[in-house]
């Protein structure tokens, strides 16, 4: 009996992932391979500990469609206050499709559309009364490119305070522009060069650069696509030193390639395959011990 | 699979035909420029060796005797007497003392060497000095459009000598004698159009371009780069805007002769708004200028990398704050060059300004932008087809002003981009 569901669900596994044109020959081929030697997803049924008492971010039931295509398919997902918390998976899961809508950055892509719940603090972000400023204020976004405004350090680390008018005075910008700059690991390095253009630091800087024009704001959530993966291995060491420090104050969100990065930096692991969110669990529980057969395969490097 | 060793082989015999290609392709890309380069040099050497005449005058130095029973005028300050004085006799007179073998009998073939308006320069030198009243002065008037074209053109196949023998014999003896002068020609550059090609001048032209170009540059730049942003960044993407943008890029195809009758149809007839004015002139130039802006402008827009719209998203910028403070900024040099070209382009259009009357012949120098007044080109275009051929060196020279100008527009381009561009 069991069998037989295992079987049908294969099927109707196997010819999702025919659908999207972004999914490579080679996967669907590992899919079936993998899903023939363990546990097949089932929609909307996490594998480990998804729910948490007391969470920052609730997601229930979260789908998004570009166009046609199902690119998260039915994903609930508890994010705790002041943790630090990776998505990892395949390329083309959608983990980072998932990430931004977090904070809505999707709302510009005119063929993407979102079902399902996303509580920030009890609060719907996606109610048609919800003021994507204001959100966007409260959850600030590192991206994958270093992207610093062709501006000057300084005025890259003003920006958000000045658009949102955070800062009366002069001083207190200075202060804001300081601390943002100390947090984010920058300041000895930036301090002299303040009034120079931030597009001439190095990359590394150039995204530390980044985090500090995203916690000038005081955020209460921090969302970070694959941070690190234009830095190299000294730059990307002193970034995730500083998500560490960082994760005392803020919720961090991050995706990552790198599953040693998700396992040095996050509390907990999230786990995505083809739209599906697999299993999320402790990082070192996720690492050690999974319990979905997919989990296993991509973190013993059998795919992905 | 191929076995290495014929592979290579197979590539080093191929080299040779690659290399050989690359040289040709080289070679076809330098005979273009060549050839572009070398029809630009011959049309500047053309229109220089034509039209650097026209930047010279010929003046004849007087020393004039204001001697009242001569001219018939007692009191330069009554207006009265100064409407009936005559003012040209003093002049041959002085030209007789020079010339003392001119006879009675050769009166008017002296007057033939001084220019028609010689005599209206006395009278106003005059009335500004009234107390030169029965002295002598030395005053330059300017020489006869034939003794110009004589002193500039002698043994020119192309220009038509209308002086008779004797005259000719007179003026070099004056040149000899540095009475007749050739100099800079500074009333080409201070004075408006004139049936005498000798005070013609640029003025007026370069006034009624400069002030169509301020209506054109102040109506199109910010309706094109508003259009734009518009377009780019609010409009949804729809049939509609599908249709708009088509409209907008056929528009930039179409012949300006189109819009001078649209101004012609519109803007005059409709609206009942003067003729050759300048501000219908610059509205007809706007409609001419705003498709090639807005299509510039959203180029300009489009190159802005998506990672700074991101950027300012994520700190939670909304969408005006998004386009003011980063789109725009990053986009405007794309969008300064785009528009200086499309205003270069208006610089250098006559079609559809001869439709809207802006071809008239007009002395006066305009003032503003309800004054009739013509521009550059067409003063060009009414030049080259006037039978005189002393204009036909004031055409090319009023062809070098015009180049002048879009040169200096264009490196007003080159500067702004260069200053304004930032790197990211």
């Amino acid at each position: 009996m069991s069998m037989n569901m295992n079987m049908s669900m294969n099927e109707t596994i196997v010819s999702e992932a025919t659908q999207p044109q972004e999914k490579a020959m080679t996967e669907k081929v590992v899919v079936e391979e993998t899903n023939a030697q363990s546990a097949p997803i089932e929609e909307g049924k996490t594998v480990g500990k998804p729910f948490v008492e007391n969470a920052k971010y609730k997601l229930r039931n979260v789908e998004v469609f570009y166009g046609q295509d199902r690119a998260i398919k039915d994903v609930s997902l508890d994010i705790g206050r002041n943790e630090v918390i990776s998505f990892i998976g395949p390329s083309g899961c959608g983990k980072s499709t998932f990430l931004r809508c977090l904070n809505r950055m999707n709302d510009s892509i005119d063929i993407c559309r979102i079902k399902g719940q996303i509580m920030l603090d009890d609060e719907d972000i996606y109610h048609s009364k919800k003021d994507v400023v204001e959100l966007r204020a409260r959850v600030g976004m590192v991206f994958q490119k270093p992207n610093p405004f062709p501006k000057s350090i300084y005025d890259n680390v003003a920006y958000g305070p000045r658009i949102h008018g955070l800062a009366n005075r002069k001083s207190d910008l200075d202060d804001i522009v300081e601390e943002s700059l100390r947090k984010a690991g920058l300041w000895n390095e930036a301090k002299d060069r303040l009034h120079s253009v931030a597009t001439g630091m190095s990359g590394g800087q150039q995204q530390r650069l980044c985090i500090a024009r995203a916690i000038a704001v005081s955020p209460e959530v921090v969302l970070m696509d694959e941070p690190c993966s234009a830095l190299d291995p000294i730059a990307t060491a002193r970034v995730e030193e500083l998500i560490s420090e960082l994760s005392e104050s803020y919720t961090i969100i991050i995706v990552t390639h790198s599953m040693q990065q998700a396992a040095r930096v996050s509390n907990r692991t999230a786990y995505f395959h083809l739209g599906h969110l697999v299993e999320v669990n402790e990082t070192n529980k996720v690492f050690t011990t999974p319990e979905h057969g997919l989990t296993e395969s991509y973190i013993t490097g059998r795919f992905g | 699979m191929i076995d290495p060793k014929k592979q290579a082989e197979i590539v080093h015999s191929s080299l040779k035909r690659r290399y050989r290609k690359e040289r040709r392709f080289r070679a076809y890309g330098i005979l273009a420029i060549t050839i572009a380069l070398a029809s630009l040099l011959v049309l500047f050497a053309d229109i220089i060796n034509k039209g650097h005449t026209g930047f010279l005058k010929t003046t004849i130095t007087l020393d004039v005797e204001m001697n009242p029973e001569v001219m018939y005028l007692e009191d330069p300050t009554n207006r009265e007497e100064v409407r009936m004085a005559d003012f040209v006799e003093p002049l041959i007179v002085s030209l007789a003392e020079i010339l003392p073998e001119a006879t009675e009998d050769d009166r008017n073939k002296l007057r033939g060497l001084i220019n028609p308006y010689a005599s209206n320069q006395l009278r106003d030198e005059l009335v500004a000095n009234p107390d030169w009243m029965g002295t002598t002065q030395t005053i330059t008037f300017l020489a006869h459009s034939d003794v110009d074209v004589y002193n500039k053109h002698q043994g020119d196949e192309a220009y038509s000598i209308k002086l008779s023998e004797q005259q000719q014999q007179w003026v070099d003896e004056l040149q000899e004698r540095g009475i007749v002068e050739t100099s800079f020609n500074d009333v080409f550059f201070t004075s408006g159009d004139s049936r005498d090609p000798a005070k013609a001048g640029v003025l007026g032209a370069i006034v009624g371009s400069l002030l169509v170009m301020f209506i054109t540059l102040v109506l199109s730049f910010p309706i094109g780069v508003a259009a734009a942003i518009y377009l780019e960044e609010f409009a949804p993407r729809n049939r509609f805007t599908d249709f708009i943008e088509v409209n907008i890029n056929n528009l930039a195809a179409v012949p300006s002769i189109i819009f001078g009758l649209l101004g012609l149809a519109v803007f005059i007839n409709l609206f009942g708004m003067p003729r050759s004015v300048p501000f219908v002139g610059g509205l007809v130039l706007t409609l001419m200028t705003l498709p090639t802006i807005i299509i510039s402008s959203r180029a300009a827009i489009k190159s802005v990398p998506p990672s700074i719209r991101e950027a300012a998203e994520g700190i939670g910028a909304s969408k005006m704050q998004v386009v003011l403070h980063h789109v725009l900024p990053l986009a405007m040099p794309g969008m300064l060059t785009g528009s200086i070209i499309g205003m270069a382009q208006a610089l250098g259009e006559t079609a559809p300004l001869l439709l809207i009357g802006m071809v008239a012949f007009i002395v006066e120098i305009p003032e503003g932008f309800f004054d009739a007044a013509t521009v550059l080109p067409v003063q060009v275009f009414l030049w080259a087809g006037s039978p005189e051929l002393a204009f036909i060196e004031r055409a090319s020279a009023a062809i070098i002003v015009l180049l002048t100008f879009l040169l200096g527009m264009n490196a007003l381009a080159i500067w702004l981009r260069k200053r304004l561009e930032r790197r990211w």
